[in-house]
């Protein structure tokens, strides 16, 4: 499954990570999807990728990366509620990635889940969102699995550079050491800072959990509960929309959540 | 005289052979790290060492100690007296007299020596150990018949050349054994490196009844030492001396959970393979039983390579290492005092906090020690959760008590619980001023060091140590010998010297005290289950067993129990790295326990508990020597007021 080494240690891998928080305690470590980032990255190029962190040096936290057997970790030094997405990219344009690994989300700050999309735009680059695994990279265009849910996965072509997050379905983190750790370096420099117009402004407050649709088994037996746990969602009422106009598509959406009550 | 001219220089030769001989072993052991010993002071005590401490060892088996007596006493007597009468010409009556009584007790024992090599047990080396006694058996008959004319028995020439010729092979092939096969690594090396390793233990408070348990800090706040054992040369010196002095009798082997459960791990084949790395060379020749499922001379090593080989195959493989549940039995049993889990663990740490290769759950275990304190990921705030209708008094209110009840991680196990609260029973019922560090209490560290996360270990154990200096208390009392052994012998090296006592301890004192009114026990038959940490590793026997007879209860013995109890396979993570073998260690310790009739097993280990109640039903019940206090305890009567009853009018 993991790819030969021969075709991507000359790829130029940059993964983006953050500072995580776990679940049970929220104490800093290494953010579970990024490192998985980190992970991927490490099994394409070894040890001469590439591993960014916008934020604060003095995070003991980031350790937890050097730890998975990174001699280097770059660091664009910034304030906690700065918007690093200029930093990032101001650093990435300049840098020569031909992949730029994310986590999906962060398990920290505002963890909306944007910065890819954010970053992919302002870069000009295509986005793949749950990358699985890298099957090969020929005359600059990487074959990937992407996740879909339920285990399915979708295979693409992407012309390099490009940006992909990964999720859970990427192979786990391997264990960070005390040694690596210990010795990793982290090099600090200076980026411009952007203030964070929304942080500035908006509010925090403890989430709520989403509610959860009622989920009415039908199932008999247990063949049939295994079918309904595997299967695709299918549900009769979806529908897919192709090659229609955005106002079109649009208008299908509205409908939908106005359906299901959403939107009222 | 062909003989007297030719057996001095046959007997100094190979003397020179064995200085020789000697000079590079040592340098070999030398390539190891640093280690501070009393050279002097143990060489001195070395004698002392030899004849108390490992005769102790030796003695628990009487035919081979007898047996060594003889030959080994004969050995050194006819050795130290053949240089004399045959090696500087002092051709003295009595001494050949003594020389002839030395030999011919040599002799005898090296005929038992070879008896026992006649239908050698599996445990035994073959190989050149099976010439040893035959190396002995001629050195000491030709010897003693070559003294014979010394003695005045036999007149000076007698027999002519041809005997004399006889007589010098058999000398020269028993002075190549016995004098520069010591220290050119032929079978008798164990008595040249056995003496020394005696002389510069690593751990001499072993010696004179003393024990030593606790593992080895690493000091991490030097970033120049090695993180754990890659190579041989890793190794403090001593610890490379001490594999040397290996006899090969295989007591390892024979008292080993893992290697009977057939999992890849042979405590005797890793100490003899930690030989052949520090000397360099392959596993081709040793002549034991190899680690079950691996073929022998695959492996090979030397000083300056890595011992492992994560990719492919050095000198161990490292499930061979993650398989051993630190219970201490081989140690416990080697003759030579060899540290089989200093060395274990040593390589573990490499692993874990170098190359970060704590296999299956280890590496979730570490981080959820780290993230949370506890080994399963579990919100710390719900570590009291298990006592949330017990009203515990807490250290933080009460800042000072007598006792301090160290609750550990089974807090967050369904069935340690149980345990928890009955001892909590057992402890208001004898009014005993105690209370819990709750919330503020993490993981002892256990797990995470013998999983060889030295860092995590000491973070844990730092913490610890922080939280108990804010308070007041006299003894430590746990349900936990893992957390009582750690607390006890390890976090000294940190700071923290606390007098802790493991609950069957400290209820035994409450009962022989007074404080605690019991009944008898009812019914179904006991046996009891040693906990390796609280047996083997600190030595307590007799408090569980007399609180058990306390309550009524006859423990039925199992065959192997007290030092010899086999553990549980709890221990040492190997529940975590769960090394695949032929059968599970809880199993084969449940036969041990159904050998006795017994319907009830008391343990006093909530790792012991959780291994042997994995074991499938229909089996004894498994129950904590807290629970069986706490049903036999009598409610007190006193504390309620005397009932009155409305009396009818007459």
């Amino acid at each position: 499954m993991q790819p030969s080494p021969m075709d991507t240690t000359a790829l130029n891998v940059v993964a983006l990570v953050s500072i995580g928080a776990h679940p049970t305690s929220g104490r800093p470590r290494r953010a579970e999807q990024d490192a998985r980032a980190v992970e991927l990255g490490l099994r394409l190029a070894g040890e001469a990728m590439q591993v960014v962190h916008a934020g604060d040096a003095r995070q003991e936290a980031l350790r937890g990366y050097l730890g998975m057997g990174i001699k280097q970790l770059h660091v664009l030094e910034q304030p906690a509620q700065a918007d690093v997405l200029h930093a990032l990219s101001d650093y990435l344009l300049d840098s020569d990635a031909q992949l730029i690994l994310t986590g999906s989300q962060a398990e920290t700050g505002e963890g909306s889940g944007m910065l890819p999309y954010l970053l992919a735009e302002q870069l000009g680059w295509p986005i793949v969102v749950g990358l699985a695994e890298v099957e090969r990279i020929d005359h600059g265009i990487a074959h990937v699995l992407q996740a879909l849910p339920r285990g399915q996965r979708r295979r693409l072509q992407v012309q390099m550079p490009f940006i992909a997050s990964v999720d859970n379905a990427a192979p786990l983190a391997r264990q960070s050491a005390f040694g690596p750790a210990r010795r990793g370096e982290l090099t600090v420099t200076a980026a411009n800072v952007c203030p964070d117009q929304l942080f500035k402004e908006g509010q925090l407050q403890p989430a709520r959990p989403r509610p959860k649709r009622l989920k009415v088994i039908k199932a008999k037996t247990g063949a049939e509960r295994m079918k309904a746990a595997t299967a695709k969602a299918s549900g009769g009422g979806g529908q897919v929309l192709k090659d229609c106009s955005p106002t079109e598509g649009a208008e299908a959406i509205f409908k939908l959540l106005m359906d299901e009550g959403v939107l009222r | 005289m062909m003989l007297n001219t030719v057996l001095p220089i046959l007997l100094f030769a190979a003397l020179a052979l064995a200085v020789i001989g000697a000079m590079k072993r040592f340098a070999m052991w030398r390539r190891g790290r640093a280690a501070q010993v009393d050279w002097i002071g143990g060489l001195l005590a070395m004698p002392r060492r030899y004849m108390v401490d490992l005769h102790h060892v030796v003695a628990r088996d009487k035919y081979i100690a007898n047996t060594h007596v003889a030959t080994a006493g004969g050995f050194v007597l006819a050795a130290v007296l053949a240089i004399l009468v045959h090696g500087l010409g002092l051709h003295n009556r009595i001494l050949g007299f003594t020389l002839l009584v030395a030999t011919g007790l040599m002799f005898v024992g090296a005929l038992f020596v070879a008896k026992r090599r006649l239908n050698p047990p599996a445990r035994l080396s073959k190989g050149p150990w099976m010439r040893l006694p035959k190396s002995l058996l001629a050195f000491s008959a030709s010897l003693f018949i070559a003294t014979l004319p010394v003695a005045g028995i036999l007149p000076a020439g007698f027999g002519g050349w041809l005997l004399a010729a006889i007589l010098l092979l058999g000398i020269a092939w028993g002075v190549s054994e016995l004098f520069f096969g010591m220290t050119w690594g032929g079978p008798m090396k164990h008595a040249f490196a056995g003496a020394l390793h005696l002389a510069w233990h690593r751990r001499a408070e072993r010696f004179g009844g003393g024990r030593s348990t606790g593992l080895k800090a690493l000091d991490l706040d030097d970033p120049q030492t090695p993180l754990g054992v890659e190579k041989p040369k890793d190794f403090t010196w001593n610890q490379l001396l001490g594999f040397d002095a290996c006899v090969q009798c295989g007591k390892c082997e024979a008292a080993c959970p893992a290697f009977a459960a057939g999992q890849p791990l042979n405590p005797k084949k890793l100490i003899q393979d930690m030989v052949v790395g520090l000397a360099g060379g392959t596993d081709a020749k040793f002549a034991g039983s190899p680690y079950p499922g691996k073929k022998i001379g695959e492996h090979s090593g030397a000083p300056h390579l890595p011992i492992v080989s994560l990719d492919g195959k050095a000198l161990v493989d490292a499930e061979t290492l993650w398989s051993c549940t630190t219970c201490r039995a081989c140690v416990e049993e080697c003759p030579m005092m060899i540290e089989h889990v200093d060395a274990i663990v040593d390589m573990r740490r490499h692993l874990t906090l170098e190359k970060g290769a704590t296999p299956n759950k280890g590496a979730e275990v570490l981080e959820n020690l780290i993230a949370t304190d506890n080994p399963g990921g579990f919100a710390p705030g719900g570590r009291l959760n298990w006592a949330a209708d017990l009203d515990l008094p807490l250290m933080r209110d009460k800042q000072e008590a007598d006792v301090l009840f160290w609750v550990g991680d089974g807090a967050f196990d369904m069935r340690n619980q149980r345990t928890l609260r009955a001892l909590v029973k057992v402890l208001k019922a004898a009014n005993v001023d105690f209370a819990v560090l709750g919330l503020e209490e993490r993981d002892s560290g256990d797990v995470a060091r013998r999983l060889g996360d030295e860092a995590t270990f000491q973070q844990l154990a730092k913490r610890n140590i922080s939280t108990l200096a804010q308070y007041r208390f006299n003894t430590i009392v746990s349900a936990d010998p893992h957390s009582f052994h750690v607390l006890k012998n390890e976090y000294g090296a940190f700071g923290g010297d606390y007098s802790v006592l493991h609950h069957s301890t400290y209820i035994d004192q409450l009962i022989s005290s007074g404080k605690l009114n019991l009944s008898q026990h009812q019914g179904a038959s006991v046996t009891y289950h040693d906990p390796c940490y609280l047996g083997r590793y600190n030595g307590e026997y007799e408090a569980p067993r007399s609180v058990l007879k306390a309550i009524g209860i006859e423990v039925k013995e199992m065959q192997r129990s007290g030092f010899r109890s086999r553990c549980c396979g709890g221990g040492g993570g190997a529940p975590i790295t769960d090394i695949p073998g032929k059968q599970r260690i809880p199993d084969m310790r449940m036969v041990d326990i159904k050998e006795t009739g017994a319907e009830i097993v008391a343990v006093g280990c909530p790792q012991c508990t959780a291994m042997l109640e994995g074991v499938v039903e229909p089996r004894p019940q498994i129950k904590d020597i807290a629970e069986l206090v706490a049903e036999a305890l009598v409610e007190t009567t006193a504390t309620r007021p005397a009932q009155r009853e409305a009396v009818e009018a007459v």
